[in-house]
C-alpha cells in the first residue's frame, strides 16, 4: 500500500511540477507583461523601466523559480484590475464552483446508478435502450444550451426558479441540473459496462449458485467491482467541471471561478488567468491522487500492479 | 446505421449550401427582424424558420452554419490526430522512458482547463476560423494518445512486427508500414468521437464571442445573439441547438458503430 501512494505522491509531483511550468510559460508567450502593465502608449523607455522594476528581463527559468516560490507561499500576486491579491480573490470564488461542480456531480451519479444497474440487469430490454438513448441525446447537448432550455422551461414558463445569482441554494439547481446532465452519460456507461462484467463474472454465478439474495448479490458483490472506475471518472470529472463551468456560469451569472477567469481573461488580466489555471490544474492533480489511492484501498489488486 | 444517414445528411446540406438556401444569410433588414417560423402565430412559408435579431432569414444561416461547423469538426480532429496519434504510436512503440516521458505529457495536458486555455489563447491570438482549428486540436489530442497507445502496445509484440525487426526495417518503416495502418480503426472510432467533441467546444468558444466571428453564421453565434429574446423568440436558441445536438448525435454513433465493425474486441 505504502508504495502504492509513494509512486503516485512521485507522479503527481513530477505532473504538478510541470503543470506550473507550463502554465507560467503560457502567460509569458501569449502577452507582454510589461505592455499590460503600462498600457498600449507606453514608449520604449517606460516599458524598460517597467521590466527591471518587476524582474521581467531576467533569465525566463529564474523569473519561473522565483514565480514558483512565491506561489508555494501563497503569494499568486495581484490583479492588475483590482490590485486585490489574487489567491483569496479566487478563493473567494472558488466556494461557488466547488458548490456547483460538488451539485452537478451528485446530479450525474443519482440519474446514473440506478439507471446504470437497472440497464445492466435488464440488458437488451426496453429500460437498457431508454437508458442509453438518455446518454446519447444528452451527451450531444452542450450545457450552455441544456442551461438556457431549462431557464425557459422552470424560470421563465413556470416562473419556480431563478433565473440567475446564488443568493440561496435554489439558484444552484438550474446550472448543477445542466452541467449534471453533462456528467450523466459517461457515468450510466461505465457504470452499465461494469455491472454487465461483474454480473456475469464467475464470483456472481457463485453466489448465485449458492442461493443468495439476488438484490444483495446486485448490490454488494457486483457493484463494489462495478464502482471502482466511477470513483476515478468523478474525480476526473469534478476537476474538468471546475474549469468547464466557465460557460455555464456565464449563462446563469453565477459568480464562480469560471466567471472570474473569463471575465479576467477579457480584460488582460494576467495573474489572475495565470492563478486560475494553475488551481484548477492542480486541484485536478490532487483530485485524481486521491482517487487513485481510494481505488488502491477498494481493490487489492491495483497494489500490487 | 441511423447514425451514417443522419451525419451524410448534414454533408449533402452542407456541400449544397448554396443551392438549397432559400435567402441570402447575410442580407439584413430591420423591417423584418424577429419574424416568428412557420408553425407559430404570424408565421410565414417565407421564412420557414423566422428571421434572427437583424433580420437574416434564420433557415439560410442554420444551413450555412452546418458548413462552418463541419470544417472545424473535420480539420480540429484531423489535427488533434495528428499530434495525439503520433505520441501514441512513439509511446506505445519504445515503451519505456519514452512511454513514461509521453505518459506525463499526456497527465499534464489532461489536468489543463481546456476551455480557460482555449478562450486564454483565443483572446490573444484573435479569431478566424483556422485558429479555432488550432486551438481544438491542440487540446482535444489526449483521447487519440490514450487510445492508440495501448493499441499499439498490443500489437508491437505479434509475430509480423517482430518479424520486420529481425530483418533489419527501421523503427520509423516499422511503425508507419506496420504498425500504423493495422490501428487505423481505432483512429477512425476516436476521430468521429473527437469530431463531435470539437463542434461542442466551438460552439461554446462563439456561444462567449470568441472564435469565429460575426457575421459568419455559427450556431454558437446564433444562440449568443437569440440570448436576449429568450422570454419573446425562443426558437432563436431551441433551433440551433437542435442542429448541433442532432449532428453531434450523429457522429458519436457512428463512433460507436466504427467501433463496433472496426474494433470488436475493445472498449474505447
Amino acid at each position: 500500500m505504502s508504495g502504492l501512494i509513494g509512486r503516485k505522491l512521485a507522479e503527481a509531483a513530477l505532473v504538478g511540477l510541470i503543470v506550473s511550468f507550463a502554465t507560467f510559460l503560457l502567460v509569458n508567450w501569449t502577452g507582454d507583461l510589461a505592455i499590460s502593465l503600462g498600457g498600449m502608449q507606453a514608449s520604449k523607455e517606460e516599458l524598460v523601466k517597467l521590466r527591471a522594476a518587476y524582474g521581467l528581463d531576467r533569465p525566463l527559468l529564474v523569473q519561473y523559480v522565483d514565480w514558483a516560490r512565491r506561489a508555494l507561499s501563497g503569494d499568486l500576486g495581484r490583479s492588475f484590475f483590482s490590485q486585490e491579491d489574487v489567491l483569496p480573490l479566487i478563493l473567494s470564488r472558488l466556494a461557488v464552483t466547488s458548490r456547483l461542480a460538488l451539485a452537478a456531480l451528485l446530479v450525474g451519479i443519482a440519474t446514473a446508478a440506478p439507471l446504470g444497474i437497472l440497464a445492466a440487469i435488464y440488458q437488451g430490454k426496453w429500460i437498457d435502450h431508454l437508458a442509453q438513448t438518455i446518454a446519447a441525446l444528452s451527451q450531444a447537448m452542450p450545457s450552455f444550451w441544456s442551461g438556457l432550455l431549462l431557464i425557459l422551461f422552470f424560470g421563465v414558463n413556470l416562473k419556480i426558479l431563478p433565473i440567475s445569482g446564488n443568493d440561496d441554494w435554489t439558484g444552484y439547481i438550474m446550472p448543477a441540473l445542466a452541467l449534471g446532465w453533462f456528467v450523466f452519460p459517461i457515468m450510466l456507461r461505465l457504470l452499465r459496462a461494469g455491472m454487465v462484467e461483474a454480473l456475469s463474472a464467475d464470483y456472481v454465478r457463485t453466489a448465485r449458485a449458492k442461493g443468495l439474495d439476488p438484490k444483495r448479490i446486485v448490490l454488494k458483490h457486483a457493484l463494489r467491482n462495478a464502482v471502482l472506475p466511477v470513483v476515478s471518472l468523478a474525480a476526473v470529472q469534478f476537476g474538468q467541471l471546475l474549469g468547464g463551468s466557465v460557460v455555464v456560469e456565464a449563462v446563469f451569472a453565477l459568480p464562480g471561478v469560471g466567471q472570474l477567469a473569463w471575465n479576467s481573461i477579457q480584460r488582460a488580466d494576467f495573474p489572475v488567468v495565470q492563478a486560475v489555471v494553475l488551481l484548477v490544474a492542480m486541484i485536478f492533480v490532487v483530485v485524481n491522487l486521491i482517487a487513485d489511492i481510494i481505488n488502491g484501498v477498494l481493490d487489492p489488486r491495483i497494489r500490487r500492479a | 446505421m441511423f447514425g451514417a444517414v443522419i451525419l451524410g445528411f448534414y454533408i449533402v446540406i452542407a456541400l449544397a449550401a448554396p443551392w438549397i438556401t432559400p435567402h441570402d444569410p447575410y442580407a439584413q433588414s430591420l423591417v423584418r427582424r424577429l419574424r416568428p417560423p412557420v408553425w407559430a402565430p404570424n408565421g410565414s412559408w417565407t421564412y420557414v424558420l423566422g428571421t434572427d435579431p437583424f433580420g437574416r432569414d434564420y433557415l439560410s444561416r442554420l444551413i450555412y452554419a452546418t458548413r462552418t461547423a463541419l470544417t472545424v469538426a473535420a480539420a480540429s480532429a484531423l489535427a488533434a490526430g495528428l499530434i495525439g496519434s503520433t505520441l501514441g504510436l512513439a509511446a506505445g512503440y519504445f515503451r519505456g522512458r519514452v512511454d513514461q516521458v509521453i505518459s506525463l505529457i499526456i497527465s499534464t495536458r489532461l489536468a489543463f482547463p481546456s476551455l480557460l486555455i482555449a478562450l486564454a489563447v483565443l483572446q490573444v491570438a484573435g479569431s478566424g476560423l483556422w485558429i479555432v482549428v488550432v486551438v481544438l486540436g491542440l487540446t482535444l489530442w489526449d483521447r487519440f494518445a490514450v487510445v492508440l497507445r495501448t493499441a499499439v502496445m498490443q500489437i508491437s509484440r505479434q509475430d509480423y512486427v517482430l518479424a520486420a525487426r529481425s530483418f533489419g526495417s527501421s523503427h520509423m518503416r516499422i511503425m508507419f508500414k506496420e504498425i500504423a495502418p493495422n490501428v487505423f480503426g481505432h483512429f477512425l472510432v476516436v476521430f468521429s468521437y473527437e469530431a463531435g467533441q470539437a463542434v461542442l467546444a466551438a460552439t461554446a468558444l462563439s456561444f462567449l464571442g470568441l472564435g469565429i466571428q460575426a457575421p459568419q453564421p455559427t450556431w454558437g453565434l446564433m444562440m449568443a445573439e437569440g440570448r436576449n429574446w429568450l422570454l419573446t423568440n425562443p426558437w432563436l436558441i431551441a433551433n440551433a441547438g437542435i442542429a448541433l445536438m442532432f449532428l453531434v448525435l450523429a457522429m458519436n454513433l457512428v463512433g460507436d458503430g466504427l467501433r463496433d465493425i472496426l474494433t470488436p474486441n475493445e472498449k474505447v
